[in-house]
């Protein structure tokens, strides 16, 4: 059964976001990283670019798919995981830890109060 | 509406993640990919090929209208032995490659590719109307009556005299399974049917593919499960299947092979017997060998850190494209991105170094000997 930290804010297409005053962090969830299995390449944003809601900003990349990355909030990448560049395998071990793909700064504090909370992702994944 | 093999429930049941294959549902994986492919390089796995097709070619002209029809030599085929063969058009472009196996004096179980069954049968029915052999060739499409599964793995020998006790009553006869070489195949009694078992597989490693009829092929599943518990068997999907045949260069049909390109384009020429006599499409397939073709099958590996190639990406050589990658996936092996796709000839140089175009931006590689992986 898939991991859903209560602490979190989810969007529908899987990414989380964990809310730091007016920085968001962003990375996948559990579940996601289970569907995906065997991540074996992350292609990051560059830090300095300025994403809008729900915009593809990265891609994860299993054996046998590419997947797009939304960006869950909008607003100006500040940092990005190196860490998960270069061992793609902690979006698989520590998706909620040092799986992390990037630190935002965010735009519009309303993009991030309207993600799902823990109950309605959970909900969503049927968990 | 998908059409589902009958180990369909047993993939439910082994929580197999489902995907559409050739207009099957067919497993893709069950735990990981990569988990399921260093099982097989390592011990042992088990694949579900029902969904690949079956055709007995049986008669006094079924050896005759064969060797006119395939490219590779099946009067080299003694009964028990088979070979692998393609299928070609009057262009030298193949209509499939398959496997042909020689079961009796005058009977052939020719195993095609599942995308290509109606494509298939309906090519032989036109082939056989039109062959001087024709009222010696009786022609059936086993297809929906067959299943197969295939256990390959280096360890899979151990066990495979216990799913198959004693010796072989056709094909290879006396011979027991474990004894069986490197194409043969014999057959044997399983719950009161007969099943074909052959030494062959499409993994690059030692193995075996069973040949049964659907009514047994879950209890050859389960039982091979049962008795490969001893060396870790794992179930594996289509996924696994894909890398472990693209390790090893293996050609699948509708990307390395496809009816605008020829076995020689390919770089599985060694199958085409040009000194057989006339065949299907052996005028171009000859010229070709002796001219050369427009277009050369290479394989080639990532040399830095890259996205996993995948088809369809363009190959670039000197800055300029090239070509296409018709396979490419991240070699759980070997643990880097590799590949195959067609350059032209004078491109195609072992150790030149190339750039695979991904999502607009160069990554580099270089073109390697097939296959990509040896084992040590």
């Amino acid at each position: 059964m898939s991991q859903v930290l209560p602490e979190l804010k989810y969007a529908k297409s899987h990414e989380w976001v964990r809310i730091t005053g007016d920085t968001a962090t962003v990375g996948i969830t559990d579940h996601a990283q289970h569907e995906l299995t065997d991540v074996v390449f992350v292609e990051l944003p560059v830090a300095g670019r300025t994403v809008k809601a729900g915009e593809a900003c990265a891609v994860v990349e299993s054996v046998k798919t590419a997947s797009d990355i939304y960006s869950p909030v909008g607003g100006e990448i500040i940092e990005v995981n190196s860490a998960v560049s270069s061992n793609p395998a902690l979006v698989n071990t520590e998706p909620y830890t040092g799986g992390w793909f990037y630190k935002i700064k965010l735009a519009n504090q309303a993009e991030a109060s309207a993600l799902m909370d823990a109950a309605s992702y959970k909900a969503q994944i049927g968990g | 509406m998908l059409k589902r093999t009958p180990l369909f429930a047993a993939h439910q049941k082994l929580g197999g993640k489902l995907i559409e294959f050739g207009g099957w549902e067919m497993p893709v994986q069950y735990s990981s990919i990569t988990d399921e492919h260093l099982c097989v390089r390592r011990s042992a796995g088990i694949f579900d090929i029902c969904h690949m097709g079956e055709a007995l070619v049986t008669g006094p002209g079924a050896e005759a209208f064969l060797n006119e029809t395939l490219t590779n030599d099946v009067r080299k085929l003694t009964v028990g032995l088979g070979q692998y063969s393609q299928m070609c058009n009057e262009r030298g472009g193949t209509i499939d490659d398959l496997y042909v196996y020689r079961i009796a004096p005058m009977e052939f179980l020719l195993i095609i590719n599942a995308s290509r069954i109606e494509i298939d049968v309906a090519w032989l029915q036109e082939r056989i109307c039109q062959s001087q052999h024709r009222s010696g060739v009786i022609f059936e499409n086993a297809s929906d009556r067959l299943g197969a599964v295939a256990i390959q793995g280096p360890r899979v020998v151990e066990f495979i005299n216990q799913l198959f006790p004693g010796g072989a009553l056709a094909g290879m006869t006396g011979v027991q399974a474990s004894e069986l070489k490197k194409n043969q195949i014999g057959a044997w009694p399983f719950s009161g049917q007969k099943v074909w078992v052959a030494r062959t597989g499409y993994s690059g490693e030692d193995g075996y593919e069973v040949v049964a009829p659907a009514s047994v092929i879950e209890e050859v599943w389960t039982k091979a499960l049962a008795l490969g518990h001893t060396v870790c068997i794992q179930p594996c999907g289509l996924g696994a299947r894909d890398t472990l045949r693209t390790e090893v260069c293996y050609p699948l049909y509708g990307h390395e092979l496809d009816e605008n390109t020829s076995p020689i384009e390919a770089g599985v020429g060694f199958f085409v017997a040009l000194d057989k006599g006339e065949f299907v499409g052996r005028t171009v397939l000859a010229e070709q060998k002796a001219k050369g073709a427009t277009k050369k099958s290479i394989a080639f590996k990532m040399t830095g850190a890259a996205p996993p190639p995948r088809p369809g990406y363009p190959i670039f050589i000197n800055g300029a494209k090239a070509g296409d990658v018709v396979s490419g996936t991240q070699s759980p092996s070997l643990n880097c991105g590799i590949g195959m796709g067609f350059v032209p000839p004078a491109s195609a140089e072992v150790g030149s170094k190339i750039e695979i175009e991904i999502r607009g931006r160069k990554f580099p590689a270089e073109i390697v000997k097939k296959p990509i992986f040896r084992k040590a």
